[in-house]
């Protein structure tokens, strides 16, 4: 809460294009196996959780992946701090490749690479005091301060606007917002580059969601902080992301610069999903057209063919369920996995089907 | 709701509304204190209307809904005031009086439908048993009513979905499947407590379309709880905005969203990200915490957030401020002089929204 004014300003923020690639996931997946039988395991199928997914952040942007639940984003964060092992693909984060990277050589890197929790009461241990959960970082990773651990502690509770005194309480003497504040000054105690948030303010009060959503901003213009917001809610991503990816089923299906992305989406999934978003606006009620999807989002034990969403597309074709549309670059810095995109260039369908192979 | 002022310090009739709430007051003795949920809380609502009532958690609207429908244990709830639906007063009424009313004159949706669906029973033989014991019906009769519910509600094959179990359905399915339930005995009120929260945006849409056109269909009068402002947004006619368990705006959606005169709805609606306008650079939220309904804030529960409190010489601290009517139909609980409010929407808070 350092800096309290208020600007309209629709200028992009500084680095948000420029900046060396901090972190690159190519060709991304993750299967986990389905297994039958008690005393011999064989497995009879995979859920498709991520299937393949490519993107970079550079060092001072925010990302932005937005998708219905299911399509595989949580586990995309996961697999960036390496809590899970990939299946394939490749994570370089630095120039570094840590996708398979034991244990012990992923420790001292841990320190670069932090996450934020979703669930502020959960992600707390209940039996320590907030000075020893902000300190266990200095402690695990041996980080000698200046002044101790303790002062240490008191400065980074500090800069997420809490009240140093607070060192020596208990999380359940906290409120839901407090604790998100915990939980980001442990993840900003060792100066970390990247920091993966899953789902950062989804748990808060509407009220306190704007004050997390501020303090992520502050912390990220005082310390140039690298951010992979993983959230469900397209307004909180648009308002903190440089760049969008948007996922459905296990596959990144368009991604964007953020204001491409939010007034000219191209995948007709995207388009849909905005929609779907209820505004707080009643006198937009009527004249609103929403796309109204049909049925739920299929199971990752059983996806689609081809494209995945053709199957509650109003766009479909015979080709989209033949055919895996790839991603496609139509627009400078806008790639779009889909045959038939929306809000394009005239010459889109014909560029999409050469990359597909089909011209 | 201009002579309902005048009409209770006369008598305590039945009143004109389908719904009437007078003074709803909802406490729980608790060992570190009194809890009071809800405090003075009245409004009205007709058939055919949705009201919408939003507010953060702990400001007392899920305690109000279930209030609504008699669900508090007496023994350990105090519950005064009067709840009129229909022209029969439910917080007066015995248990099993309001049992009779509940499914068939009012029902609810809940939050999460998994927790709040028999994982033992399958889908049509919780919505058949709801339905029989209100109506006298064999059970082959029921279950037919009970497919046809669910085709309403859009489940693809009903007639083979009614046999499974709530686990075989995804959460926009159950979600269906809960209003199927709620709706088999046609009630006039519908209170829906945070329906879309656990679910989807796209799913979210689907479900709003399906509460916007069954009330059309059945001219039931629908409570939507919420904390999303968008959704009540695209439902509401009448929006109440509760703070601390009471209500500290009312008012027609339009005013609501376009002429807010309470300081906590303008901190609501400034802290929302928004997709319909321009991206701003920072939101507006609100300061602090919501206050522990044990220890309310003396005087305007909302002070010690409100930016703007200093600005009645101490009087927000020491002076409930009440609920006024500042124009017909819309009404204001806010120490502020009604011109100061409206320069300060004006010039200092919708030019940032």
């Amino acid at each position: 809460m350092t800096t309290p004014e208020t600007t309209a300003v629709e200028e992009p923020r500084p680095s948000a294009s420029q900046g060396e690639v901090l972190l690159e996931v190519s060709g991304l997946r993750k299967h986990f196996p389905v297994t039958r039988g008690a005393i011999v395991k064989r497995q009879v199928g995979a859920v498709k959780a991520v299937d393949g997914v490519d993107f970079s952040v550079r060092t001072g942007q925010t990302l932005g992946l937005v998708g219905e639940s299911g399509c595989g984003k949580t586990t995309t964060g996961r697999m960036i701090m390496r809590l899970l092992e990939p299946t394939d693909g490749r994570i370089v984060f630095e120039g570094r490749d840590i996708t398979h990277v034991s244990q012990g050589t992923m420790r001292p890197l841990r320190r670069d690479i932090q996450m934020i929790f979703q669930d502020p009461y959960s992600s707390l241990n209940p039996r320590k005091t907030v000075g020893a959960i902000v300190g266990a970082p200095f402690q695990l990773q041996s980080v000698q301060t200046e002044s101790g651990v303790k002062k240490a502690v008191q400065e980074l509770l500090d800069v997420v606007g809490l009240n140093p005194e607070h060192y020596n309480r208990y999380p359940h003497e906290f409120s839901g917002g407090q604790r998100q504040r915990i939980g980001i000054a442990r993840t900003l105690a060792l100066r970390p580059k990247l920091i993966v948030a899953d789902e950062p303010v989804s748990a808060l009060d509407v009220s306190i969601q704007a004050q997390v959503v501020n303090l992520l901003e502050d912390l990220q213009d005082e310390f140039g902080l690298t951010y992979v917001v993983i959230a469900h809610d397209l307004s909180v991503v648009r308002h903190i992301s440089d760049r969008v990816g948007v996922m459905y089923l296990g596959k990144m299906v368009e991604l964007a610069d953020n204001k491409d992305l939010y007034q000219t989406p191209m995948h007709p999934y995207t388009v849909a999903l905005m929609s779907a978003v209820p505004v707080p606006d009643p006198s937009a009620r009527s004249k609103r057209e929403r796309i109204r999807l049909q049925g739920d989002v299929p199971s990752p034990l059983n996806p689609p063919p081809a494209c995945r969403f053709h199957t509650r597309c109003w766009k479909a074709q015979e080709v989209c369920g033949q055919v895996e549309p790839p991603m496609v670059e139509l627009a400078p810095g806008h790639q779009v996995a889909c045959h038939f995109p929306e809000n394009a260039p005239s010459d889109a369908e014909d560029r999409v089907a050469k990359a597909a192979g089909l011209a | 709701m201009t002579e309902k002022e005048s009409q209770e310090t006369i008598s305590v009739q039945a009143p004109k509304a389908f719904l009437e709430v007078r003074d709803l007051q909802i406490h729980f003795p608790t060992d570190d204190g009194l809890v009071k949920s809800v405090d003075g809380l009245s409004f009205g609502l007709e058939r055919g209307r949705t009201l919408g009532i939003v507010g953060e958690s702990g400001s007392g609207k899920s305690v109000t809904s279930l209030g609504l429908l008699g669900l508090h244990n007496r023994k350990n709830a105090r519950v005064s005031g009067e709840i009129w639906l229909d022209g029969q007063e439910i917080v007066g009424s015995t248990p099993d009086q309001v049992r009779r009313m509940r499914g068939r004159k009012m029902s609810m949706i809940f939050q999460d439908p998994l927790s709040s669906m028999h994982p033992f029973y399958t889908i049509g033989a919780q919505i058949i048993e709801a339905y029989r014991i209100h109506n006298d019906v064999s059970k082959q009769v029921a279950r037919k009513h009970a497919v046809e519910m669910l085709d309403r509600v859009g489940i693809p094959q009903p007639d083979k979905r009614v046999d499974d179990y709530p686990h075989q359905f995804s959460g926009g399915m159950r979600q269906r499947a809960m209003i199927a339930m709620a709706l088999s005995c046609d009630p006039e009120l519908l209170i829906a407590d945070e329906p879309t929260t656990a679910l989807d945006v796209t799913v979210q849409a689907q479900i709003l379309d399906l509460i916007r056109d069954l009330q059309k269909e059945f001219n039931s009068a629908v409570i939507i709880i919420t904390h999303d402002l968008g959704v009540v947004a695209e439902l509401s006619d009448d929006i109440l905005v509760m703070y601390g368990g009471r209500c500290v705006e009312y008012g027609a959606v339009e005013d609501i969203f376009h002429a807010p005169e309470h300081p906590y709805t303008w901190g609501l609606l400034g802290s929302m990200p928004r997709l319909d306008r321009d991206r701003t650079e920072r939101l507006l939220p609100i300061k602090g915490s919501p206050p522990s309904l044990i220890n309310v804030p003396q005087g305007c529960a909302f002070s010690p957030r409100c930016a703007f409190a200093e600005l009645n010489e101490g009087r927000s601290e020491t002076e409930r401020p009440e609920l006024r009517e500042i124009a017909p139909g819309h009404r204001v609980a806010c120490h502020l002089d009604r011109e100061d409010r409206q320069r300060l929407w004006n010039e200092e808070i919708r030019p940032k929204l």
